[in-house]
């Protein structure tokens, strides 16, 4: 089964489909008697709504009905939740005001919701939607998180006075105090982990449906994770029994955060389907995904690293600031608390660390987790403190984290800020990367690269990231309304072929291939006889979906335990059927066998007597068929280190990325193909990160001026470089498969590494993302002026 | 996009005529800025009256030394002419860098000019190259067609039926890609021509624009070295998120030595 199995580079199941244009998309689905919606936004950051007139839009051709703000309120629709309770240092829960579907008064973002326009064609809702007059009063707007705690800033929330959404804290302040106080020096840096905006290639889109014969609801969604907003849906915004609510997240193009959270719009088109009578669908055009999908970091930091005479790292003191935009978002409150600020520590055994983050409302989209979350921000800041400080020292940087690693003999080592990292090698896998790099051989390439009149410049990044989040009583204590654990349910069919059901999502992962190959491992079936479903609330048992790169450590973890449940059942019916006591059969990789003897049985033989149970132990249920629910005992630790090399062209401040060396130790590795492949996408968003992509608002209007690709930068393939990528494997000692989590690494390692070479490269001590020409340039600018 | 009326023409007269009897009437060549536009409501014209009929704009012919490419000739087909190759190879360059594939194919040189959007490249290969406007009412130097931003010397009834490039000795065209977008943050073509050295500049004012220093310069000595240190004033230049005036003054500079340069 090696060829198939755990460990082999199988080709994705899922690609002939998506590659010839077969996949089933939300936008691919059309349902009978269809009306569309088109939803009005607002134009502006931050206004009152004095009225708004829809009488001559109700006239237009085609128009089946509009719905405002108005209509939420009379049929009390609930506000949409943020599911993650954060508390303030003084033990209050977040300010979290109330965000309605469609505006009730007040519209706080560019792309707030004001109408639905719901007609026979999606030209006839945007032509009934121009018709619709609102009456605003223009509010003053605020968009900088920096700015959004002063006095005189604008107001967002009525609930959340001063724009603060929590004062919230973690470590040991007195602890951290002394050891500055006993330093040989300090590091300090002030940095900006700049707004992105998440562009998964598919844009979001919803259908919703109701059926009067069964009074019930159907909501197609590009949905991460289908069964949370169903409970979302149910029980907290329409007030819906669960029964009576199917979700389906069919194929999903990417999604990178963006698609887990409950939004308006599939809301509102769940909603409304009851109310016209008929299936509603949506679509984001491009320009929408821009305004209202959750978009990703937006942190403003001070960070200061205290050290002893050899470098050792004695304290570290971290301030931030933390945009959420105008309304919590599903899980924001939780991305710059318990996913960043807890990954303080790195790779690193700093035994004192002290954060505080100010979450702050600003008149712009909801900020959420967007792949990494919170610890692309963490890693940001400690790498790039980190290699600030070996340059101010004058040690080497991979030294100095050499120095200061958590040593492999140390696990699980109990960070200062709440978590346990369970194992590591973080040295071997700095060796691995060094070498893959050549990095004795840098100063060469750099002369090489100076005759050239070129700039050349290293750097590294070493992180360490925390996936699959759980378990679930730890994250409910710590603010979570949902546990996170998973679940997974495998059915063999009479004739031997399998379905996997997973609570997991997939929107581009390859769990397809992935789920398959676990099961094609443990349970020797050919992985074409193996169809993995997901994404059907109606289809498989509830499960929390996909984000955090959780899905192989608990989704997979869920489906190997699922598995164990069927070689238990079928070592019974092996017994019997081999007539032979049930602890001297042994089995592996789908073969029952009587131990010391060559009579055995395959797993097919197994699923066909257990379906047509002629001759079959008495007392046992026929069927093989079984589930298991999973929670872990801990997060999984994947690490690594990245090091990348640029060149920078002092005519122009061009960034190119000449060389990358990533080694990430992600544990267990199902399929080595699928893990490069997301490795490379992770790279590529963070090198996005680092040199392109910035979400920019107008500061005066709240304008969103990067609305389009013609000003939002994406990485593309010719900005990238041919990845170097290695890996060294410390498997999870608490999961059953030993793996890690794949999905965010690239995103979280990249971006420190690249901005540590590009200021490496110009002899800078520090700039802000992304390292634009037009920036870079300007820094070259003021170094030449300061050399003159 | 709102509805608006279709009209294929069959002829320039056909075309004039129907965008004579239009409310608010505009002329389709390649489509590629006008239909995002009027497909984003940011325009709704009451017609459009669409040249990709008139065979008679499409083609590149060979003309007093140099080339005529009709107006309707698309960029590929300008970047894979062995007669543009052959003749004025710059043209088949800049025309090979014009957005992406699709672009290339459905995208006309006369839509380009006649639009004169400050980052496209067509403005600085008929600037640059001192090539002629030919419309069905007249021909228009280079320099008297470009006018400001998104604006031509063009009259309401008057197509662009061809330009003529009269071949240079040598010429060379360098663009700065605007990160997100690859227009033009600045492009620079120079071209030593019959009447002299011309440089072109497009992406970093309202319109394409020459640098008389830059061409002064070169006329004396035809070196990179020569325009290097030639500062150009940042008033009056673009700027935005991807580049402040001063960058973009700083841009043509160093564009406009390596253009020398890739002259050879």
């Amino acid at each position: 089964m090696a060829d198939t199995g755990i460990g082999a580079s199988v080709r994705r199941k899922e690609d002939f489909r998506f590659l010839t244009g077969r996949g089933t998309y939300t936008d691919d689905i059309n349902r009978p008697n269809q009306a569309h919606a088109y939803f009005l936004r607002s134009p502006h950051a931050h206004a009152k709504i004095k009225s708004i007139d829809v009488a001559a839009a109700k006239k237009a051709p085609g128009v089946v009905s509009i719905l405002t703000g108005a209509d939420i309120v009379a049929d009390k629709v609930g506000s949409l939740i943020c599911g993650w309770v954060v508390k303030d240092k003084q033990g209050n829960p977040h300010k979290a005001p109330a965000h309605p579907p469609l505006a009730k008064d007040t519209v706080r973002y560019v792309g707030d919701h004001v109408a639905v326009v719901i007609a026979e064609t999606l030209p006839q809702a945007r032509d009934a939607a121009e018709l619709i007059k609102v009456d605003y009063q223009v509010l003053p707007a605020v968009v900088d998180p920096a700015r959004a705690l002063d006095p005189g800033a604008a107001q967002v929330h009525a609930e959340a006075p001063k724009n603060l959404c929590y004062d919230w804290e973690i470590g040991d302040k007195a602890a951290t105090e002394a050891a500055f106080k006993s330093a040989h020096h300090v590091t300090k840096l002030d940095l900006i982990n700049n707004r992105l905006i998440p562009n998964a290639m598919e844009p979001r889109a919803a259908i919703g449906e109701y059926d009067p014969a069964y009074e019930s609801y159907t909501c197609y969604s590009t949905s991460q994770n289908p069964h949370v907003l169903r409970l979302i849906l149910c029980a907290f915004v329409l007030g819906v029994p669960e029964h009576k609510m199917r979700v389906v997240a069919p194929d999903v193009g990417g999604g990178f955060g963006s698609k887990i959270y409950c939004y308006a719009e599939e809301t509102v088109c769940t909603w409304a389907a009851r109310k016209v009578g008929r299936p509603v669908k949506w679509t984001a055009e491009r320009g929408e995904s821009f305004l209202s999908d959750a978009h990703g970091r937006d942190h403003v930091t001070h960070a200061e690293l205290a050290m002893d005479k050899d470098g050792k790292f004695l304290g570290l003191k971290v301030d931030t600031i933390a945009n959420m935009g105008s309304y919590l978002s599903t899980f924001a409150t939780c991305v710059p608390t318990y996913l960043y600020a807890t990954l303080l520590a790195g790779q690193y055994t700093t035994p004192a660390i002290y954060c505080e983050v100010k979450a702050v409302f600003t008149t712009t989209a909801p900020v959420d987790a967007y792949r990494g979350a919170g610890r692309p921000e963490a890693a940001y800041l400690i790498e790039r403190l980190v290699e600030t400080a070996a340059r101010e020292l004058k040690i080497d940087p991979a030294e100095l984290r050499r120095r200061n690693f958590i040593k492999p003999h140390q696990f699980p080592y109990q960070t200062p800020v709440a978590l346990q990292y369970d194992s590591g090698n973080y040295e071997r896998t700095l060796d691995e990367a060094l070498k893959l790099i050549d990095y004795k051989g840098f100063p060469a390439r750099k002369a090489e690269s100076a005759k050239r009149g070129k700039l050349r410049g290293i750097g590294l990044s070493a992180y360490v990231e925390a996936c699959g989040i759980a378990p679930s009583a730890v994250v409910g204590s710590l603010g979570a309304g949902v546990g996170l654990w998973e679940s997974g349910h495998i059915r063999f069919d009479p004739t031997g072929s399998v379905r996997i059901f997973t609570g997991s999502h997939s929107h581009g992962q390859g769990h397809e291939t992935t789920n398959a190959q676990i099961v094609s491992d443990l349970l020797g079936v050919p992985i074409d006889k193996i169809e993995v479903v997901h994404g059907d609330t109606d289809r498989v048992p509830f499960g929390m979906g996909t984000y955090g790169s959780r899905s192989a450590a608990v989704g997979g973890s869920a489906i190997f335990k699922a598995a164990d449940k069927i070689i238990a059942k079928g070592k019974k019916i092996a017994a019997h059927l081999l007539e032979a006591a049930e602890q001297d059969i042994e089995h592996a990789h789908g073969v029952f066998k009587v131990k010391g003897t060559d009579k055995q049985k395959t797993i097919g033989e197994i699923a066909f007597a257990a379906y047509v149970p002629h001759n079959y132990p008495a007392g046992l249920e026929p069927g093989l068929d079984e589930t298991a629910f999973y929670d872990p005992a801990n997060f999984t630790y994947p690490a690594g280190v990245h090091i990348g090399e640029v060149e920078i062209d002092r005519d122009t401040g061009v960034v190119t990325v000449v060389n990358w060396a990533a080694v990430d130790d992600f544990g267990t590795v199902i399929n080595p193909m699928v893990v490069e492949g997301q490795v490379h996408g992770g790279i590529a968003q963070g090198i996005g990160q680092a040199l392109l992509e910035n979400a920019v608002y107008d500061k005066e209007t709240g304008q969103l001026l990067t609305g389009s690709f013609m000003d939002y930068c994406m990485p593309r393939a010719d900005d990238l470089p041919s990845f170097k990528i290695g890996m060294t494997h410390t498997p999870c000692p608490h999961n059953p498969l030993g793996v890690k989590g794949c999905g965010e690494a690239g995103a979280i390692a990249a971006p420190p590494a690249l901005m540590n070479a590009v200021t490496d490269a110009l002899g800078v001590r520090h700039m802000e993302m992304p390292a634009s020409p037009a920036r870079v340039w300007q820094v070259l600018q003021k170094t030449a002026k300061a050399a003159e | 996009m709102h509805d608006f009326h279709y009209h294929r023409a069959s002829s320039l007269a056909d075309a004039l005529k129907a965008l004579a009897a239009a409310k608010d009437g505009r002329l389709l060549a390649g489509g590629m800025t006008l239909l995002p536009t009027v497909k984003q409501r940011l325009a709704s014209p009451s017609d459009l009256v669409d040249l990709a009929g008139l065979t008679e704009l499409r083609g590149i012919r060979a003309e007093n030394g140099g080339l005529g490419v009709g107006a309707m000739t698309t960029h590929a087909e300008v970047a894979h002419s062995p007669d543009v190759r052959k003749t004025i190879p710059v043209l088949a360059a800049l025309a090979e860098s014009i957005g992406d594939p699709q672009v290339r194919n459905r995208g006309t040189i006369g839509g380009s000019i006649a639009n004169n959007d400050p980052a496209a490249d067509y403005p600085a290969a008929v600037l640059g190259l001192d090539a002629t406007v030919v419309t069905n009412k007249r021909k228009i130097k280079a320099d008297d067609f470009f006018k400001g931003l998104f604006e031509t010397a063009l009259g309401e009834d008057e197509i662009v039926t061809a330009v003529h490039f009269p071949r240079p000795e040598k010429a060379a065209y360098v663009k700065f890609p605007s990160p997100a977008s690859r227009y033009a943050l600045v492009g620079v073509l120079v071209a030593k021509t019959a009447g002299g050295v011309r440089v072109a500049v497009t992406g970093a004012g309202a319109c394409v624009f020459r640098v008389k220093e830059m061409e002064e310069a070169l006329a004396k000595s035809f070196t990179a070295d020569a325009v290097k240190g030639i500062k150009i004033p940042s008033k009056g230049l673009n700027s935005d998120l991807h580049g402040g005036a001063d960058y973009r003054a700083h841009l043509i500079s160093v564009l406009a030595g390596r253009a020398v340069t890739a002259c050879g």
